[in-house]
């Protein structure tokens, strides 16, 4: 019996399906005005902390919506209910980030023309959620004092896409004896362009920097 | 670990191109990972040998195709070759660089069998090449 082969050169990317999805949520989002927020972090950095000092601070100043991941629970969005800001949660299923599909789906639970920000919690993860482009206009990596100032270089992948670094909970900074300049120089090493800020959710410590950014950014924006 | 559903991905481009009606085969698949795009090799293989029975591809091979990082520096500006990631540049000191090489993670090829094919495979799909080995 004759067997016959035959090589089919391809050349295409894997992840090419998702840029495809993520271009077209993007080109969704400004259709509406929106300005969208990927966040990042490893497990426990303070990114839902974060979102809900920012719902509380810019109730009434930015009509904000929030995607919020998690590979299990909707703790997530339970806490951040409540805060005059529409929520949606995305239980992954124990995918560990989000992709363009999910986000596209979520949104058809908002009515996007009424918001003005859209921002969008990925699951707790520095290696996976990298790869992945959902849409978003700004990619903000966050790292805690508590994670150790090496961090950036253990994550290089994840730290080089950043266009914005919050180092959080510095409030507690001096107490766990975090090495701020060793943790700030290895932030620019790995996003030598990102624009760093040093916050706390919990003293208000560095927010208003944070909200002048989301303001600034959303006002190049047509209303 | 998203290495899965990657490679779920890589089966439904190869698959997507076996020719409808016939018993063809995926024998071999070969993918191009940089070492900067945040994907373990090893992994990929873990997955690919998991997940590949009872599909057209249970009798393939993987070849992983490592390619190597190469920066671009943004204040010299030259090219180099780092031995890890991230890396200064070694003319002028800066850490500023762009990826040049090192973020691929593409779908090469794919190499079909088939015994006693009456209908002829495609010629061409979308512009790839296809390499007829007889």
């Amino acid at each position: 019996m004759e067997t016959r082969r035959w090589i089919v050169e391809v050349n295409q990317a894997l992840l090419g399906k998702n840029t495809e999805l993520a271009a077209r949520n993007r080109e969704r989002f400004h259709a509406h005005g929106l300005l969208v927020l990927n966040l990042l972090s490893a497990p426990g950095s303070g990114k839902t902390a974060l979102l809900e000092r920012t719902l509380n601070d810019l109730h009434g100043k930015l009509r904000i919506g929030v995607q919020v991941g998690d590979l299990q629970t909707d703790n997530d969005a339970r806490r951040l209910m409540g805060r005059g800001a529409p929520v949606v949660q995305i239980v992954t299923g124990g995918c560990c980030h989000l992709d363009a599909s999910m986000i596209a789906q979520a949104n058809e639970k908002f009515d996007l023309e009424q918001l003005d920000l859209l921002l969008i919690e990925n699951v707790g993860n520095l290696v996976c959620p990298a790869s992945y482009d959902l849409g978003e206009d700004v990619r903000v990596v966050l790292l805690s004092v508590t994670e150790g100032d090496d961090k950036p270089l253990k994550y290089p992948t994840m730290f080089r896409k950043a266009d914005v670094v919050v180092i959080t909970k510095m409030d507690i900074a001096e107490a766990v004896g975090a090495d701020l300049p060793a943790l700030r120089e290895n932030i620019r090493r790995t996003a030598p362009t990102a624009m760093v800020l040093e916050v706390s959710a919990r003293s208000g410590l560095g927010l208003p920097a944070w909200y002048d950014f989301l303001q600034q950014r959303r006002s190049g924006f047509p209303a | 670990m998203h290495e899965a559903s990657i490679m779920q991905n890589v089966f439904d481009l190869a698959f997507a191109r076996l020719p409808s009606g016939s018993a063809t085969r995926v024998v071999r698949l070969r993918l191009r990972v940089g070492v900067l795009a945040g994907v373990v090799p090893e992994a990929l293989t873990f997955a690919f040998e998991a997940m590949k029975p009872n599909t057209p591809a249970a009798d393939a091979e993987l070849e992983v195709e490592r390619v190597p990082a190469l920066l671009h520096c943004r204040d010299c500006p030259c090219d180099f070759a780092p031995e890890s990631y991230p890396a200064p540049c070694p003319k002028c000191g800066s850490w500023a660089s762009d990826v040049r090489q090192g973020h691929e993670l593409d779908l090469m090829l794919v190499e079909f069998a088939a015994e006693n094919l009456t209908t002829d495979h495609p010629d061409s799909t979308d512009g790839e090449r296809i390499t007829k080995h007889c």
